[in-house]
């Protein structure tokens, strides 16, 4: 596929690695925040023929790992509501709240279906004119504007029983409250390219300003990756963090205006519960209040008991780079992909998920 | 069911479009998808694809130029 195979090409890796090599003369920890970056590494490889200075570690950045217990609950209780039809991507399906999943949910009867787009909720809408439709938003910056346009797309169409759950969450206010946490030491960041995409580059300027982070906005493939390390490492040599854009095919540095106009027209920020990372100010995204009737808060109050956490589970930690997937006791024995105790060992991008497949 | 990783975008080329809607081709499966936050898209475009609209307008210039330094980094060795 264009656009995809040339950045799987193995002889092209092997100058960009061994530049690393030839560079990397003291120890290096870089994070990679997007859940998709996680699976590529893993995937191809990539920490095997870093140098062993270089350490990657995943971070806060599978969105269905960062939604918290209380917010997966609401979901679940959603499904409940008599005669509801509940729309969701693929991979909320499994992940557990307190005491359930949305695919048990739907054993037991509730109508509970997963889509591809927001927009197969609206159509579902459209076509269940006596039912009601609730949308389950989960995601970051990328899918937070198809959402929004499909909640502008049900108001021109004057829709009255299509709803959404916004569990929309942003990026960069949660990495600067894991810097604040101060728990983990890094030198540098591989930033999300379809995020980026979004959002551009100047949001993140901080992480370099404030926090002397080096970073890289990366494309997803192992050469854009590669790519994206050894930027990474002159940059930490130089003694000059930035931000700089390895992905240009898919980020402009301002992002995409129309896509942010959405988002602000939709969505306002608040404060919201990260999984590992607590509850973090103004990086979450709730409907504005002109469009509350389409707010799935606010058209069904849910009287929930407090979430509860699985016992032993250690994704906040695994969240937060301070462990490795391997280093929780449950992880491949309690916990498999088949029979998952925490989101990450449930989402295909979750770091669990990825180490059980394909190694650590 | 299928594996639909949340920040996961595909490439695809834009055969046409009506409206907001383009039809786009990905690895030769044909699929709609909506244009509205890339209102600039034109049919032959590259559009990255996520949860059915098109986000971003893949830019080959730069793709062009990303190869470049790859190949550069080979001709040092």
């Amino acid at each position: 596929m264009k656009f995809i195979d040339e950045y799987r090409d193995g002889e092209k890796a092997k100058p960009i690695i061994d530049e690393i090599h030839r560079l990397a003369d003291r120890p290096l920890r870089l994070m990679e925040v997007c859940g998709t970056h996680t699976v590529s590494i893993a995937r191809y490889g990539l920490r095997q023929v870093l140098p062993e200075m270089i350490d990657l570690v995943s971070g806060p950045g599978c969105p269905v790992c960062v939604t918290s217990n209380g917010d997966l609950d609401r979901a679940v209780s959603m499904a409940r509501i008599p005669g509801a039809i509940v729309a969701t991507f693929g991979d909320m399906m499994r992940v557990p709240g307190s005491d359930s999943t949305l695919a048990r949910e739907r054993a037991a009867g509730r109508d509970v279906r997963v889509v591809y787009s927001p927009l197969d909720g609206l159509k579902m809408a459209e076509e269940n004119p006596e039912r009601k439709t609730i949308f389950l938003g989960v995601g970051f910056e990328t899918t937070a504007p198809t959402v929004g346009a499909t909640v502008l797309e049900a108001q021109n169409r004057g829709l009255k029983n299509f709803f959404v759950l916004s569990a929309h969450k942003t990026v960069p206010g949660a990495l600067r409250a894991l810097l604040n946490l101060g728990e983990i030491k890094l030198d540098g960041f591989i930033l999300p390219g379809h995020v980026s995409a979004i959002i551009g580059s100047r949001p993140y300027e901080f992480l370099a300003e404030e926090f002397g982070m080096a970073c890289v906005i990366s494309g997803f493939e192992p050469l854009d990756i590669l790519q994206s390390v050894l930027m990474l490492a002159r940059q930490v040599k130089n003694q000059k963090p930035r931000v700089e854009i390895q992905y240009k095919r898919g980020v402009h540095p301002v992002g995409n205006p129309r896509a942010l106009e959405v988002m602000v027209q939709v969505f306002e920020p608040v404060d919201v519960e990260w999984r590992g990372l607590g509850r973090i100010a103004g990086t979450g995204l709730a409907l504005r209040r002109e469009l509350s009737g389409f707010d799935a808060c606010r058209a069904f109050d849910l009287d929930l008991p407090p979430a509860k956490e699985a016992r032993g589970c250690r994704c906040g930690d695994v969240l937060r780079g301070l462990i490795r997937p391997a280093e929780c006791t449950l992880f491949a024995g309690v916990c498999t992909p088949r029979n998952p105790v925490g989101p990450c060992m449930v989402s295909f991008e979750g770091s669990c998920a990825a180490a059980h497949k394909y190694g650590s | 069911m299928q594996k639909i990783s949340m920040c996961v975008a595909i490439p695809a080329k834009i055969k046409s479009i009506e409206g907001t809607i383009a039809e786009v081709e990905v690895g030769g499966i044909t699929r709609q998808v909506s244009v509205q936050l890339t209102p600039e898209a034109r049919k032959d475009d590259y559009v990255l694809v996520h949860a059915g609209f098109a986000i971003h307008i893949l830019d080959e210039q730069e793709a062009l130029e990303t190869m470049k330094l790859f190949e550069e980094l080979g001709a040092l060795d």
